[in-house]
């Protein structure tokens, strides 16, 4: 345990160090380590953890969002990311605006960011900029809503739609 | 090969090594070898592949969206529904990791049964694969033996939840019943025939030399892309990347346990299957050793805020006599009602993650308080591991491509969500 919380202080300082306020622990990031990151910088941040920082992070484990409507900031990026050669994990959080929701793509640090991208930009719209090919990975292409926000339906906006009529739009 | 194939560009060339000519050749939906409604648009020259974009979200019901409507209790049923090859891994996962956010403990004896369930359903899904895998290949007899076992794991499942599928079986803070001694002198019948019948298996497969020819150096992935490519669970093991979170994130009871961790070295549809086949072997000497030390006691955590009151204390219904239960009192039947409806977690964000028959399953549940999960995210293994079939399939044959989608093991329930 204390072995731990050293090592995740120096990473702090590391972290700090390199970015300064931009990078800020999470006080209510309780179950790993967590940092508040400037959506400016993440991309940077992320390179660094994977390829600089003492604990290296090979993995990124998931991305997702958290819709906090009718807040703002609204979204709440989230980014797991795990280093196996230590067997840690890192949470990153990054707030983004309602209005226009974008942030740089890591997909050139970890490639594994393609689909998850892609599902966060399906669900949520929040847009990667850098991205090699960003368009919907579960919803029909052609859809025009963001499913996964907090003011959408839950029994869906067109629930009489069917796939024939989507698959003939996609032909169209 | 189903569906439609049309030409897409071309400069017609007869001159040797010409290699104007691409073809795109749509394989799936509806595919029997794409294990579910996985679409693939493959482009070939001649027949090699050049590349093969898999599309998805044919399955797509909206699960993390239904997790925020419904509450904590109401969820788990979804869960089943998820990687359904092996369902009761998935919702004791969900179970863990509600208990983790509001604090729950469970009883070792619940610990214990939860790993039981949670290697017969990992071999379960891994006689899946090795059936379905070699079916697809065109080694029929191997389906009807790994078949054979799994039906009687089924069995064994409907003797515990009284289901052969999408069993429910899991609870925030236990497990619905306890198990019979007829439940668990199965499960020891099983564990007890099972490692022959795994060299079964190896005998029809691991020295066939069409196997080899059809596996071997085929879909390679080094471990570096395996790892940026977020790949986790028997995939990765297979490229030599020995992680597997039982051991590395012990959670439920296996740090009691004494068992190893496959790798292959190649990291080829060979070695996959080689490890699947090992991780088979350990998943018995796991229910094994859970059996004999098997702890006694309760099922159910204390907390009853969170945690679900004893079946045989709930006043449901008399009999046909009109004699009610003997413990049976109506407070527990409300206590019941309350906590299904309005267990509130309390606020917090987790993520728990396990690991899967197809790798790392992780939940992450943003709570803000109330008896639902403000955000409820479901990482699934598959989703993350099925983006690895373009660069595993690039440069092979047509039919090595259906070698690749057998050994990456996805099931489409947890990719689609």
């Amino acid at each position: 345990m204390e072995e731990r919380r050293a090592r995740l202080e120096a990473l702090t300082r590391e972290l700090q160090e390199k970015f300064g306020e931009r990078v800020a622990p999470m006080e209510d990031s309780r179950d790993m380590p967590g940092f508040q990151v400037a959506s400016g910088i993440l991309l940077a941040v992320c390179r660094f953890l994977a390829e600089e920082a003492s604990i290296r992070f090979e993995q990124l484990t998931d991305v997702t969002a958290v819709d906090e409507f009718p807040a703002e900031p609204r979204f709440r990026l989230v980014y797991h990311l795990l280093s196996l050669s230590s067997n840690k994990r890192l949470r990153l959080q990054v707030l983004l605006g309602g209005e226009d929701p974008v942030v740089d793509s890591v997909t050139g640090v970890w490639a594994g960011a393609d689909w998850l991208e892609r599902e966060a930009w399906d669900m949520f719209g929040i847009r990667f900029e850098g991205h090699p090919g960003l368009k919907r990975i579960l919803m029909p292409l052609d859809y025009t809503h963001f499913p996964l926000r907090k003011d959408f339906p839950v029994r869906g906006i067109d629930p009489g739609r069917h796939y024939r009529d989507w698959d003939r739009g996609r032909k169209a | 090969m189903a569906g439609t194939a049309q030409t897409r560009k071309v400069e017609f060339t007869w001159m040797p090594g010409g290699h104007e000519e691409l073809m795109t050749l749509n394989v799936g939906p509806q595919h029997p070898a794409t294990h579910g409604v996985l679409r693939i648009i493959v482009t070939l020259e001649g027949e090699q592949i050049v590349d093969a974009e898999p599309v998805v979200g044919y399955l797509h019901r909206g699960k993390e969206k239904m997790g925020e409507a419904l509450t904590y209790h109401q969820f788990i049923v979804h869960c089943d529904r998820l990687d359904y090859l092996s369902s009761n891994l998935n919702t004791i996962a969900y179970c863990e990791t509600v208990e983790k956010l509001a604090g729950i403990e469970v009883p070792p004896r619940c610990k214990y049964l939860r790993v039981i369930l949670n290697e017969l359903s990992r071999i379960a899904s891994h006689l899946v694969y090795v059936g379905t895998g070699a079916l697809d290949i065109g080694a029929a007899t191997v389906f009807f033996h790994s078949w054979r076992e799994r039906e009687k794991i089924y069995d064994i499942f409907d003797l515990i939840t009284g289901h052969r599928m999408n069993y429910g079986f899991a609870r925030i803070g236990g497990l619905q019943a306890d198990f019979s001694d007829e439940a668990l002198a199965a499960i020891r019948a099983f564990t007890e025939e099972f490692e022959e019948r795994v060299d079964g298996y190896e005998y029809l497969l691991t020295k066939n030399r069409i196997w080899w020819e059809r596996n071997k150096g085929i879909g390679v992935i080094d471990p570096a892309t395996a790892v940026n490519l977020g790949l986790s669970g028997p995939n990765l093991r297979g490229s030599g990347v020995a992680r597997d979170l039982r051991i590395h994130e012990p959670y439920a009871a296996y740090e009691d346990f004494d068992f190893e961790i496959p790798v292959g070295t190649n990291g080829d549809c060979f070695d996959r299957y080689m490890v699947r086949i090992q991780e088979m072997r350990q998943s018995n000497r796991i229910l094994a050793q859970a059996l004999e030390k098997l702890p006694k006691g309760e099922i159910f955590a204390e907390d009853r805020r969170f945690v679900l009151p004893p079946k045989e204390r709930l006043l449901t219904s008399h009999d046909h006599r009109g004699v009610y239960p003997e413990k049976a009192v109506m407070e527990e039947l409300i206590a019941q009602f309350k906590v299904i409806t309005d267990a509130r977690i309390p606020p917090g964000r987790v993520y728990h993650a396990v690991e899967a028959s197809k790798g790392e399953l992780g939940f992450f549940i943003v709570s803000d308080g109330s008896n639902r999960a403000k955000r409820l995210r479901i990482r699934s293994p598959s989703f993350v591991n099925l983006q690895a079939l373009a660069g595993m399939a690039r440069g092979h044959l047509l039919s090595d491509l259906i070698a690749v989608i057998a050994s990456l093991d996805f099931v489409l329930g947890e990719v689609d969500r």
